[in-house]
């Protein structure tokens, strides 16, 4: 029976002005921030993801502290690690496996074109394969270097693509020239969305070490764990080795162990202020709305006094008289909600396609059913419950008084 | 005698109380016609508002009765109080002084609510100026009555169309009231008023804002439900309207009951009960004068 109540509701929405619209831009605009917020948050989150490049959450980064200077993440740094840092992280009982990694800025050259690019060392042996595992490197084009591969470069995909690093696209099979020597390019990675990753060279440590006269310094070295759960354990573990290494007290670290988790953690600390503040703006929104809503079905009530006559005299009670007038507040935030949700939906997909294109990745924008169902059934509710002291107040007319219109 | 030219409302309750003038009281029941059943009643009603410091007596001690089957009018002028009669008929208003009884129950012992119950029940309103809701179409305004009474969505548009068709609008069920003339909209709403089969119709100003023709058009399917069995009581200014289609009409004047005239065969004639056995009125009189009294003295 209630139904009737609110399909007579919606009749009756159908034939409202502009004005009864208008009174829920609050509702529309802050439910839109809300769920662009969440879908965008999502998106800016897993952004933020691909940019660390790391695949796996089992995998723990260590790298020299100090200067952070421009450049590759632990170049410029004072105090390098080395690859004797490295093989004591490897010997960790809460280490799986440390896969060092050198990361050196190097000039590139191609048809006479030439950009400095991160150029990436992949460690040999056994390691190798771990390499591959933790940066999750798949080929889209040629193959992936072996030991002993000494002229040989395989390039990130961006390398494969015209008007990105260079303007015409490398191929496979052409010669590049990494500071001033030549290398065959033997492969093409996939796309990982990575800005960082998509643009760097990759070649084995050997002969990067040469190149780049490093010695026996390491920019980053790449832990991983056992099992997920381990993994705060290990970090210790390595900070505690690598205090007693470099010979610093805690607190003084001249180096940096962090985990995925950290660094997510980092991300939602600054994506959280800026979501606090959207919400507060966006509250503030629908509270706005919702004194809009009170505002609208207030002058309804007035202007269809006449309307209520006629219900009580030809029978309605006082409460089937509230119920209308009820229902219709609701459905009226119902629907400011409905386009909320609409018109937030597009905003979080197009921001999502912007970041895409921003940062070459290929998120998919997300559709949180419950949050969508959870926002209507909450623009229902802040609807109603506006509505209740204007339909309250339509219920107690007098008859004969609301007849007279 | 003297009462006629004291005829005014302000001074006529004091006169009452001074055993001056007696209340008028009609209760015959209609020859020839079949009526059994006593459907409304009004026992000595009156109603007061107050505006500013003074109050406004727009009916004084009003008795009135309709029995089932029956053609009522309540005619007077603007200002009569007939339309204050109406709301009490309708028991849409409750009176200051006196009882109200719809169908032998007194209304004042309802709660509101219930009251909108027995109201949608027993009475179909038709008013001067239609009172169709514009948002509903012709058929979902004629569908209210029954919503109301908590009735089926199904049997509600089934008996919608039902009663469209008896008022000869079938074609107009899906146009808004905006959308069709006056007439039809006044016959849309004898369907509504119908919606829930109530024993009594009760029509202010049916054709007040229709033209002689389409005015005819709608006083014809009032007659027709008359005959049909269906109590009506119809408020009207138009004496010869009244005339035309009542069997009783009450004349009010300045809130007072000023003369019943009941029809015999074509004409119409004065039943007013007054002054017949002046010293048995008198103890009536009396009697009112001390209820009167003492309801003043316990306020």
């Amino acid at each position: 029976m209630k139904l009737d109540y609110l399909i007579l509701a919606l009749k009756n929405l159908k034939h409202r002005g502009i004005r009864s619209w208008l009174t829920l831009l609050g509702i529309f605009i802050g439910v839109t921030a809300v769920v662009a917020l969440i879908g965008l948050g999502n998106g800016l989150e897993a952004a933020v993801g691909a940019q660390f490049g790391v695949s796996t959450t089992e995998v723990i980064t260590i790298q020299g502290g100090g200067v952070n200077a421009f450049g590759a993440p632990g170049s410029g740094v004072v105090n390098k690690l080395t690859t004797d840092d490295m093989n004591a992280i490897d010997k960790l009982s809460s280490v799986e496996v440390a896969v060092p990694r050198i990361l050196a800025s190097g000039k590139v050259e191609y048809n006479d074109a030439v950009t400095f690019e991160i150029v990436a060392s992949i460690p040999n042996g056994i390691k190798r394969k771990w390499a591959y595992e933790i940066f999750d490197s798949k080929v889209d084009v040629g193959r992936l270097l072996k030991d002993g591969d000494t002229n040989k470069v395989v390039l990130g995909y961006n390398f494969g693509l015209d008007n990105k690093i260079f303007e015409k696209a490398i191929v496979y099979g052409k010669t590049v020239l990494i500071q001033d020597e030549k290398f065959v390019v033997i492969g093409i990675l996939e796309k990982t969305g990575s800005a960082i990753f998509d643009n760097v060279a990759y070649m084995n440590e050997e002969p990067l070490r040469e190149l780049m006269n490093y010695g026996d310094d390491v920019d980053v070295i790449a832990a991983k764990v056992h099992n997920e759960d381990e993994i705060d354990r290990a970090k210790e573990d390595i900070e505690k080795l690598l205090r007693q290494r470099r010979d610093v007290k805690m607190g003084e670290e001249d180096f940096e162990v962090s985990t995925p988790e950290a660094m997510m953690e980092t991300v939602n600390s600054v994506l959280g202020g800026v979501q606090a503040f959207i919400v507060i703006i966006a509250s503030i929104s629908i509270l706005v709305g919702a004194l809009g809503i009170v505002n609208t079905m207030t002058t309804s009530v007035l202007e269809r006094r006449k309307e209520i006559g006629i219900m009580k005299a030809i029978g309605g009670t006082n409460y089937q008289v509230f119920l209308q007038f009820f229902f219709e507040s609701g459905m009226l935030g119902l629907l400011g909600g409905l386009v909320g949700v609409i018109l937030g939906t597009i905003v979080s997909t197009l921001g999502i396609v912007g970041i895409n294109n921003f940062i070459g990745g290929e998120l998919q924008p997300t559709f949180d059913f419950i949050l969508i169902g959870g926002t209507l059934f909450g623009s229902f509710l802040i609807g109603a419950v506006a509505g209740i002291a204007p339909a309250m107040s339509a219920a107690k007319q007098n008859p004969v008084e609301a007849l007279r219109g | 005698m003297v009462y006629k030219f004291l005829v005014r409302q302000i001074y006529i309750e004091e006169l009452v109380i001074f055993g001056m003038v007696t209340p008028i009281r009609q209760s015959v029941p209609l020859k020839g016609k079949k009526v059994s059943k006593e459907v409304i009643r009004l026992r000595n009603v009156s109603k007061h508002y107050p505006m500013g410091d003074s109050v406004v007596k727009a009916l004084s001690h009003l008795e009135f009765k309709v029995f089932q089957g029956e053609f009522v009018a309540i005619m007077g002028p603007s200002g009569s109080g007939k339309s204050t009669a109406m709301n009490l008929v309708g028991s849409l208003d409750m009176p200051t002084f006196g009882n109200i009884y719809l169908d032998d129950k007194d209304i004042s012992e309802f709660s509101e609510s219930d009251l909108a119950q027995l109201r949608g029940k027993k009475i179909g309103f038709i008013f001067q100026s239609f009172n169709l809701i514009p948002n509903l179409t012709v058929r979902e305004n004629v569908m209210l009555p029954m919503m109301f009474q908590g009735e089926d969505i199904d049997v509600r548009r089934e008996k919608a169309a039902e009663l469209l068709k008896l008022v000869e609008l079938s074609d107009r069920m899906d146009h808004y009231p905006g959308e069709i003339s006056g007439g039809q909209m006044q016959r849309v709403a004898i369907a509504r008023s119908l919606a829930n089969d109530p024993e009594v119709i009760l029509a202010d100003e049916p054709t007040g804002n229709l033209d002689t023709k389409t005015g005819a058009i709608v006083m014809e399917f009032l007659e027709k439900l008359n005959k049909k069995g269906k109590t009506v009581i119809m408020v009207t200014h138009d004496p010869e309207l009244a005339e035309e289609y009542a069997d009783v009409i009450y004349w009010l004047r300045d809130g007072i009951l000023e003369k019943v005239t009941k029809k015999c065969g074509k004409r119409f004639m004065d039943v007013t009960r007054k002054k017949k056995k002046e010293a048995r009125e008198k103890t009536v009189i009396k009697a009112t004068v001390e209820t009167t009294k003492k309801r003043k003295g316990g306020k």
